[in-house]
């Protein structure tokens, strides 16, 4: 059923859809809506067999999340920014136990400055936690990213949390069309879960143990191969949604004009504005395709080598920085490429806390590469000259 | 069949195994454990040497209180809950410091959790630390003696009155002395609805500087000094205190530790030793100890 | 043959079993099968679980098991009757 709703519904909707056996909230912005709005369904009923429990804090919440996966419950949160970082020690212990925790990350820049606004600081800090990460473009992809998660991350083969990223604002607080899924879909598509190992008195394991050096590596390459098993398990599962939604979302990437000489590569909902903006450029005569990439963690590296081997100019628009160095995604995606590809990379940083990216800005800077006004490296682009004073 | 084996790696004569035995035999296993990091942890859940025979789970160091809640709010919601108790095992430290706001916020959820603290007053896993229930005067790796500090500055926190003030149901303390005392409170705190607090002094024979074989007559002496009070309260009421025979002045307590040694020797320790003396004449008073 | 390893580091209960502490340290306890009332007071101190009254046909007391003593000395510290004595293992008596 086709509904006007805002971003938090279309994730709400979707959790309540997923019969999570434990919900944790704790308020942040600009996610705090989709805990609100499940709050609602649980004062009224219509979460079956669910606990909503008001954490502490973020890191109380993601603790929370631990202990009851690992008692074997479908289990679900929502945070971003200071509020994810403030769970990654929980994240990354979660990782290790392999735990199929899912939860949404609506992306918001980090302090300091305090800003409150979109960008991609925070999943980046998460980037190497052991945690699967999709980016989605619009609320109708996160909407439908929510059952997938959960699939994904329950599967045996994979057995890690899950994490769905969502600009925050520009897709939370957006009001869009989406068809929102019916239960019958989700239950043909999502079986109860079944978990491998729990806490039961009735089989008592230890879980959580800490392992000398004899072992340590042991399950840090295990975590390794369950990412790897899970580029296949999320192809598969990915089509899967296509044919039972009828909404098909591509796979790791999705990649359009695969003949380009130039692509723009990006991820989030700068996606919608870059399609746009490179159909608008293909008329001018330039000849750009653009590469979404849809799951960040594990980083689709074959599926970027093919799509990108005869690209003569790459162009990445990051949302993030590793100070010191660039932007994440061009970090990835140069590694990706080593001896894959001869291309020239510019790496640009943009949109950071919120800052507007309109689509002249966007269409002049690829403009440029275009006819090589811009030399291949790195740069920020979109802010203003400044001077570093004492107050 | 055992709760908890054998051939666990605790320094000889250690407090924590006498408390966890206890509870679990008290509960007959029928619970889950929740661990934080520390002393327990290390020498019982070592991959490929666990020694426990319940389900059990380490998460991090700081987050116990909240694992808890999520194991208590899952059994709920799968209507699991008469598969047994939650217990938490937690450290002096990871309960009064580093996990104090987890802690908060499940005392104030008032899950049914039954909550040990197993205090052996510092950080002894990582080398006999200061933590918030280090009492004052002790000499820790943090709070060393020198020529002007004799040990610890500060105070002990109060822990029992944190638990009073967040109104959970059943609220503590025993020590390893008394391990029929541990057994009664626990079949207490499981047979209550809610949030129970169990603050249990565990004598640590490395970090107190005791032998293994004075472990269990030190941690009777905190209760017979009046320095440990064993108090017991339900739903904010006192309804029983350990009274003590001819309550012992606290210098028979720390002459025989090498933590409280120096106090003896040093400029400031006779200070300290008063100010010991004070805080148990005055449990002795608010709990009417005596008698 | 492969190494075999527990998803997630989890593990079975009671693997501890496995690992005899009887070797630690210097001494064991000793218990006099006269003196001892098989009160179990014993039973519920000993750190390491290792101590543990048994039926007998004539009397029950207390048995240790040497395979985990660490030689504490907490049963000692605790026998009402004065039953349990420490001594030096066989190995370190000269």
């Amino acid at each position: 059923m086709k509904k006007v709703v805002r971003g938090f519904y279309a994730v709400a909707h979707s959790v309540k859809l997923c019969k999570p056996h434990v919900i944790c909230a704790y308020p942040i912005t600009p996610q705090t809506e989709i805990v609100e709005n499940l709050a609602e369904m649980y004062a009224n009923g219509e979460l079956k067999n669910c606990e909503y429990i008001t954490a502490e804090s973020e890191f109380g919440a993601a603790s929370i999340l631990v202990g009851a996966s690992a008692a074997g419950a479908r289990v679900f949160s929502a945070t971003c920014s200071q509020g994810l970082i403030l769970m990654s020690e929980v994240l990354f212990n979660a990782a290790g136990m392999r735990l199929p925790i899912v939860i949404v990350n609506t992306n918001r820049a980090l302090s300091a400055p305090l800003s409150i606004w979109n960008d991609h600081q925070d999943s980046m800090v998460l980037r190497d936690a052991g945690i699967m990460q999709l980016f989605v473009e619009n609320n109708q992809e996160a909407h439908d990213a929510v059952p997938q998660a959960y699939k994904i991350a329950e599967d045996k083969r994979v057995l890690l949390p899950f994490m769905v990223c969502m600009d925050g604002f520009k897709l939370t607080h957006a009001y869009e069309p989406v068809d929102l899924l019916e239960e019958e879909v989700v239950d043909a598509f999502l079986p109860p879960y079944q978990p491998q190992i729990y806490l039961t008195t009735k089989k008592p394991v230890a879980m959580g143990c800490y392992a000398l050096p004899a072992y340590y590596m042991e399950f840090r390459v295990a975590m390794q191969q369950a990412m790897e098993r899970a580029k296949s398990v999320m192809e598969k599962i990915y089509k899967e949604w296509a044919e039972v939604s009828g909404r098909d979302w591509g796979g790791h990437i999705v990649v359009e004009y695969p003949d380009a000489k130039i692509f723009v590569v990006a991820m989030g909902s700068l996606v919608g504005l870059l399609r746009k903006v490179v159909n608008d450029l293909r008329k001018e005569g330039i000849d750009v395709g653009l590469i979404k990439i849809r799951t960040f963690r594990p980083f689709p590296v074959e599926n970027l080598r093919k799509a990108l081997s005869n690209a003569e100019k790459i162009v990445v628009f990051d949302r993030s920085v590793s100070f010191g160095y660039e932007g994440p995604l061009s970090i990835e995606l140069k590694s990706a490429l080593y001896k894959y590809s001869s291309a020239d990379f510019y790496s640009y940083i943009v949109g950071l806390g919120g800052r507007d990216m309109p689509k002249d800005f966007l269409a002049g800077i690829i403009r440029d590469v275009a006819n090589g006004k811009e030399k291949p490296g790195v740069a920020f682009k979109g802010y203003k000259e400044f001077e570093e004073v004492i107050p | 069949m055992k709760f908890f084996g054998s051939g666990h790696g605790a320094c000889p004569g250690c407090g924590l195994t006498i408390a966890v035995k206890n509870t679990l035999e008290a509960l007959n296993g029928k619970c889950f454990v929740a661990n934080p990091t520390g002393c327990l942890e290390i020498i019982s859940s070592q991959y490929g040497r666990n020694a426990w025979g319940v389900p059990y789970i380490h998460s991090l160091f700081e987050n116990v209180a909240a694992v808890a809640a999520g194991i208590d709010a899952a059994l709920k919601a799968m209507g699991r809950r008469d598969e047994g108790k939650i217990v938490v095992f937690a450290g002096d430290g990871a309960t009064a410091d580093i996990g104090i706001g987890t802690l908060s916020g499940a005392m104030d959820r008032n899950h049914n959790i039954i909550y040990i603290c197993l205090d052996n007053e510092a950080y002894q896993n990582t080398g006999h630390q200061q933590s918030g229930l280090t009492p004052p005067g002790e000499a820790t790796t943090t709070t060393p003696v020198g020529k002007i500090f004799p040990g610890k500055i500060g105070k002990k926190k109060d822990m029992v009155a944190f638990a009073l003030a967040h109104g959970c149901p059943y609220v503590a303390t025993s020590s390893v002395a008394f391990p029929a005392d541990i057994r009664r409170k626990v079949k207490k705190a499981a047979s209550i609805e809610g949030f129970a607090y169990i603050q249990i002094h565990s004598s640590c024979v490395t970090g107190w500087g005791i032998d293994g074989n004075q472990s269990i007559e030190v941690a009777r002496l905190a209760v017979e000094t009046g320095l440990y009070p064993i108090v017991e309260y339900e739903n904010g009421k006192l309804v029983s205190v350990r009274k003590i025979k001819d309550r012992k002045p606290v210098i028979e307590y720390l002459k025989v530790q090498r933590r409280f040694r120096h106090l003896l020797k040093h400029p400031k320790g006779k200070e300290i030793i008063e100010r010991l003396q004070q805080i148990a004449d005055e449990n002795a008073k608010k709990y009417g100890l005596d008698g | 043959m492969k190494l075999k390893i527990y998803l997630g580091a989890s593990c079975p209960p009671l693997q501890s079993l496995e690992y005899k502490t009887g070797d630690w340290g210097t001494m064991h306890a000793f218990v006099d099968k006269e003196k001892c009332t098989g009160c179990k007071i014993c039973e519920q101190y000993c750190p390491d679980l290792c101590i543990e009254v048994k039926e007998f046909e004539d009397k029950k007391h207390a048995v240790v098991d040497y395979n985990y003593c660490k030689g504490c000395g907490v049963c000692a510290s605790v026998c009402p009757q004065g039953a349990i004595k420490m001594e030096l293992k066989e190995l370190f008596k000269v």
